[in-house]
């Protein structure tokens, strides 16, 4: 019985790592993830990704701040306390849509990132899961939970056949820790 | 696919030969991982200095008060708001590489965005540092939001375009922020992963704990994206609003309908001229020549002849309206640029902004490095001194020939605008020591495609058209990053 529990396939190219991913899904054998050092388009639909749906978020986020900072300005400049400008009137509308746009904008900007943050678990002092660390230089790695998946050496010809420059069979999950 | 052929007509992107990913990391962050060279620290001793003489004058203007300044009854706004309003256009720049170009596909701002960005959070610093010494009280600063008081409570006027200006301003500064600091994440992991010991403890805090993987990538993308689309009509609001903290009013030379994208074009163009003034220098001193190159500088400088007519025509359009309008104040007014006392600052404003950016017609000057880069800084002067004008001499004489009167600054004055120009290329320059000043993952998205070594293994290999790679080698000649003589034998 090996030690091996993840079979990661280093990449030097994009494109020779998107036939990996294409060669391994032809002879079933499942890929835990990906990690590459630039976004790589089309892998999202090869590994089955749904779409984001921070714009949805993002949308309701815009809407929460407009909402709050035209009900505030018109609380304290129309109920609260109005004042006489001119004999013109309280509720003036055109004045306070340059506002309600910052507003909107600030929401929609702070809520989406934080939502992205959220849902991805990004927050400073987040112990980086690194499976390789020139993932985020120069290497596209294909990573394949061992378990389950064997016989490895025909996971690792695969990768091989495919143009990977390198294929490790590590012990570990991240190598960050260390 | 990953990649794919990019037409041989479009110039490069990343020039050099045997670049590779592993290359792009290396001559990107080699300022990052080694210790600084002499030039670095002359540049930033000089600008440390700046920066105490800054936190010299604005301390001594706490003290003393807004006494300590060259304002009077009639010019009670002058040097404090120039330098706000300059700095803010400034920083229009940064966002706009970094959002509009993005929604346009512009693959050429990938090399910039980053030091774009950057040079907006430090300008908008700069601006905001503006806003709390002419608060005269900066503790009370806090008056400007609408916080429940014991005066009633006594709320902010939100009719007031200068409280839409603290909302915009503090609303641009906090998004770029945002969007900046997201867009570092993946190259702070690159750094992470490649130091050791205390480094990579802080940078790994600093990273959020940033993998690659599908999932963050894909997630990463539309935020950017998301973010960009939201900072373009942010951008152009902040410069409105900021225009219409004059526009507004009722004061001759103020008064005026084309003052919003007169602003916004004239920050645009000034703001270029300040990445110009950083990046030619920049791209020297840190080696970056194949990732700035020719073709980023001459794009960049066509958008300052653009952004520069513009704010001509904006220019020719305020003197016509204000001989169409028939009001002898308004006409006073654009005569007093040129035949009042204060006639040399019209001509440092008309013929900085509108004569000399005509130069950058000239491809030769266009792609000269030394031209741009002294034209880029006449620039910055020129907007300077259009927003001096526009303030003082508008100012100094209005309505009532009684209260005429001169505006002289005092040496606080002059130290406070010095002195913020001191602390921005501090912030600057231990930026570019500790953080990527190019924002690698964005570059290695175009190597395969929009390189120079890609393109010429297409023409080696003989899959393009003869006279296609003949305009090609052609468009190559103005790069002084590129070998001609590599293309002799092809």
């Amino acid at each position: 019985m090996s030690s091996t529990k993840y079979i990661l396939g280093l990449f030097d190219d994009p494109d020779e790592m998107m036939n990996g991913i294409d060669n391994l899904q032809r002879n079933s054998v499942p890929i835990y993830d990906v990690y590459t050092p630039m976004p790589i388009h089309g892998i999202e639909a090869k590994l089955g990704i749904k779409e984001s749906r921070l714009g949805y978020a993002a949308f309701m986020f815009g809407c929460l701040g407009g909402t709050i900072v035209f009900s505030m300005i018109c609380y304290m400049l129309v109920l609260d306390w109005p004042m006489n400008i001119g004999g013109k009137m309280h509720f003036a509308v055109p004045d306070f849509i340059p506002i309600t746009f910052e507003w909107t904008v600030l929401f929609t900007a702070f809520g989406m990132t934080g939502t992205f943050f959220f849902a991805t678990h990004l927050f400073p002092g987040r112990a980086p899961r690194v499976m390789d660390l020139r993932a985020t230089n120069d290497r596209f790695v294909i990573a394949i939970d061992a378990k389950g998946n064997i016989p490895h050496d025909d996971i690792t010809n695969l990768l091989k056949q495919s143009g990977a420059v390198e294929v490790k069979h590590n012990d570990r999950k991240y190598v960050s820790y260390e | 696919m990953a990649s794919h052929n990019e037409s041989i007509i479009r110039e490069p992107l990343i020039t050099g030969k045997d670049i590779t990913y592993a290359k792009i990391t290396e001559d990107i962050l080699s300022p990052v991982e080694n210790k600084p060279n002499k030039a670095w620290w002359i540049g930033f001793t000089v600008a440390s200095l700046g920066a105490l003489l800054w936190v010299f004058a604005v301390s001594y203007t706490f003290w003393y008060g807004i006494g300590a300044w060259g304002l009077n009854k009639t010019v009670g706004w002058a040097w404090d708001i120039t330098g706000f309003v300059w700095w803010v256009g400034i920083g229009h720049a940064g966002t706009l590489i970094s959002a509009v170009l993005l929604l346009f596909r512009q693959n050429w701002r990938n090399s910039i965005n980053r030091s774009a960005e950057a040079m907006t959070i430090f300008a908008v610093i700069c601006a905001a540092t503006y806003i709390v010494a002419h608060m005269g009280r900066p503790w009370l600063a806090y008056f400007s939001l609408p916080l429940p008081n014991q005066y009633g409570s006594l709320w902010v006027n939100f009719n007031s375009p200068l409280v839409w200006d603290v909302f915009a301003i503090s609303t641009y500064f906090s998004v770029s922020l945002v969007f900046w600091y997201t867009g570092l994440l993946p190259d702070i992991a690159t750094i992470r992963d490649r130091a050791k010991g205390l480094r990579r403890r802080i940078y790994s805090i600093m990273s959020f704990g940033w993998s690659g993987s599908v999932k963050t990538w894909q997630r990463f993308e539309t935020v950017s994206l998301i973010l960009a689309g939201i900072s373009t009509p942010l951008v152009l609001s902040v410069h409105t609003i900021v225009s219409m903290d004059f526009a507004t009013s009722l004061e001759p030379g103020w008064h005026t309908t084309i003052f919003p994208p007169y602003f916004v074009a004239g920050a645009i163009f000034s703001g270029f001229a300040m990445v110009q003034t950083l990046l030619l220098v920049t791209r020297k001193v840190l080696g970056l020549e194949n990732y700035i190159t020719m073709f980023h500088i001459e794009s960049m400088n066509k958008i300052i002849l653009l952004t520069g007519s513009i704010v001509g025509v904006a220019y020719l359009t305020e003197f016509f309206i204000a001989y169409y309008s028939g009001s002898e104040y308004e006409q006073y007014t654009f005569l007093n640029r040129f035949i009042g006392p204060y006639w040399w600052a019209g001509c440092m404003m008309y013929g900085c902004n509108v004569l000399m950016t005509q130069l950058m017609w000239f491809k030769k000057v266009r792609t000269n490095i030394p031209i741009a880069w002294a034209l880029s800084i006449i620039v910055n002067i020129g907007m300077w001194f259009e927003r001096f004008v526009i303030i003082v001499v508008s100012l100094h004489r209005d309505y009532i020939p009684s209260s005429w009167a001169m505006f002289y600054p005092s040496w606080i004055d002059v130290s406070v605008f010095i002195g913020s120009i001191g602390v921005f290329f501090t912030l600057f320059l231990l930026f570019i020591r500790v953080l990527p000043s190019i924002a690698m993952a964005e570059v290695k998205l175009l190597l395969k495609s929009a390189s120079e070594q890609a393109k010429k293994k297409l023409i080696d290999e003989g899959h393009v058209e003869e006279s296609q790679a003949e305009f090609y080698k052609e468009s190559l000649t103005k790069f002084d990053s590129v070998e001609i003589a590599d293309y002799e034998k092809v």
